[in-house]
């Protein structure tokens, strides 16, 4: 979706303001919130790559006027209707359903650390389609325009570039996202000059990389 | 939830909207009608002002959570102090110090950085398929995430505010110079900036330039040394 949240290449943002000593957490609230979508997780009732596309779902103004966790807070209320673990009315009430059984959470306080600090994970290494590109390769990358969740951002449809690594085989978040299927794919770090992305304003040999799906590119 | 104040997803619009189903949002302009909605959200927003009630509402949150058993709560303050206490930039400068004393252990972490952080006891989620870019005299790197937030946590931790902004999400991409040289760091033509947007799953961490005059120090030391946005690429290490 050419979304709120896609904004690579705006200019009217403003300063980047960087605070000293910024804690980690600056409320409880915001760490609490960080922690139930983490501990939520795993129910595995949803995946990353939809607790991103719930969040592109906010209505332009909000998503600008609300801070961050605030986005993960309203991203979680809808993921776990969407899932049925919770109903709106019990999120009103702040009480569970009469009769609703309870449940037993899949992740323990004693698990928390070693899942976050050692625990590996299937990342890059889903068995799936073929590579269609080589390293040095010339590609352009799609003029697509999907009105669902997709990982190619605006500024580089279009636009073409070098594939600079192979990085291995990933779910495609556009249909992951929605449970469509996780269409396993190999993602590559696309090199695009800087002036192709942005015309002469930018330096000569300054350059972005995109981490781009196979599907997300086309040969020249 | 304070009286007087409605919930935002108390009417049409948000939750509602969510039973929709997330695959019915992909499927054409009527998506609209599915968007969540906070417009009854009394609260002023502007400069990202955190609403007084939302304190209460997540409490309220947690508490339905745990009456259900859905989180345990002892699990979410682990998370929490995870995070605060940890996993945070010192384990990334760990990373960076050993492959500045080890060249054989650099060429391992930049070749497959998931091997050689693995090397060291350091991983987890947010981290399992990294890559390691170097900086040197003529290429400067510096890390963004146009799309979201995304970042290394099990290396840097969680990301600071400024990652996370509008601004340097937008800026960074087209002018990355301009933004560094908010950051204090300003760098001629004959050094090549490459910007690294993380669409994808992979997690990237900068390999700073090892400061000059350091051949006397530590690998704890030069730990030391290493702050989380010269991991980022918008600082430098200095000595």
């Amino acid at each position: 979706m050419n979304g709120v949240h896609d904004v690579g290449g705006m200019q009217d943002m403003g300063p980047v303001h960087h605070e000293q000593n910024e804690p980690v957490f600056h409320a409880r609230w915001e760490g609490r919130v960080y922690a139930m979508n983490r501990a939520l997780g795993a129910w595995r009732k949803w995946n990353i790559d939809t607790s991103r596309w719930v969040k592109e779902l906010f209505p332009p103004a909000d998503y600008f006027r609300m801070s961050y966790y605030e986005r993960w807070y309203y991203g979680l209320l809808k993921l776990l209707t969407d899932s049925k673990l919770v109903t709106n009315a019990e999120i009103e009430s702040g009480k569970a359903a009469k009769g609703s059984p309870k449940m037993t959470a899949p992740l323990k306080a004693e698990q928390v650390v070693r899942t976050y600090t050692q625990a590996r994970f299937e990342g890059r290494n889903r068995a799936g389609a073929p590579a269609r590109f080589k390293v040095g390769q010339r590609v352009r990358a799609r003029n697509m325009h999907p009105t669902g969740h997709t990982r190619l951002p605006r500024y580089a449809r279009g636009r073409v570039g070098t594939i600079e690594s192979d990085q291995g085989v990933f779910a495609l978040p556009d249909t992951n996202a929605t449970f469509l299927g996780e269409n396993p794919q190999h993602v590559y770090s696309v090199r695009f000059e800087a002036r192709e992305l942005w015309g002469e304003q930018a330096r000569p040999h300054d350059t972005v990389y995109i981490d781009l799906w196979d599907s997300y590119l086309e040969p020249l | 939830m304070p009286k007087g104040k409605k919930p935002p997803f108390g009417r049409r619009g948000f939750l509602k909207g969510a039973a929709a189903g997330a695959a019915a949002l992909v499927s054409g302009p009527e998506a609209g009608s599915a968007r969540p909605s906070v417009q009854d959200h009394d609260h002023d927003h502007e400069h990202q002002a955190v609403p007084s009630d939302l304190t209460l509402r997540v409490k309220a949150l947690e508490s339905l959570l745990v009456e259900k058993g859905l989180v345990d709560r002892s699990a979410l303050d682990a998370v929490v102090d995870t995070y605060e206490h940890k996993v945070g930039p010192h384990i990334g400068a760990r990373i960076v110090a050993h492959a500045w004393v080890d060249p054989e252990y650099k060429k391992r972490l930049l070749a497959d950085a998931d091997s050689a952080i693995g090397e060291l006891g350091f991983g987890g989620q947010q981290g399992e398929s990294m890559r390691v870019v170097e900086n040197s005299s003529t290429v400067h790197n510096v890390v963004v995430c146009t799309l979201c937030s995304c970042y290394p946590w099990a290396v840097l931790g969680l990301p600071p505010v400024w990652y996370k902004s509008t601004a340097y999400r937008a800026r960074s991409v087209i002018d990355p110079r301009g933004v560094l040289r908010e950051f204090g760091l300003e760098f001629g033509d004959d050094v090549q900036v490459r910007v690294w947007d993380s669409t994808a799953d992979l997690r990237y961490l900068v390999l700073p330039e090892r400061p000059a005059n350091t051949d006397h120090m530590s690998e704890n030391e030069l730990a030391g040394m290493v702050t989380r946005n010269s991991m980022i690429g918008t600082a430098r290490v200095k000595s």
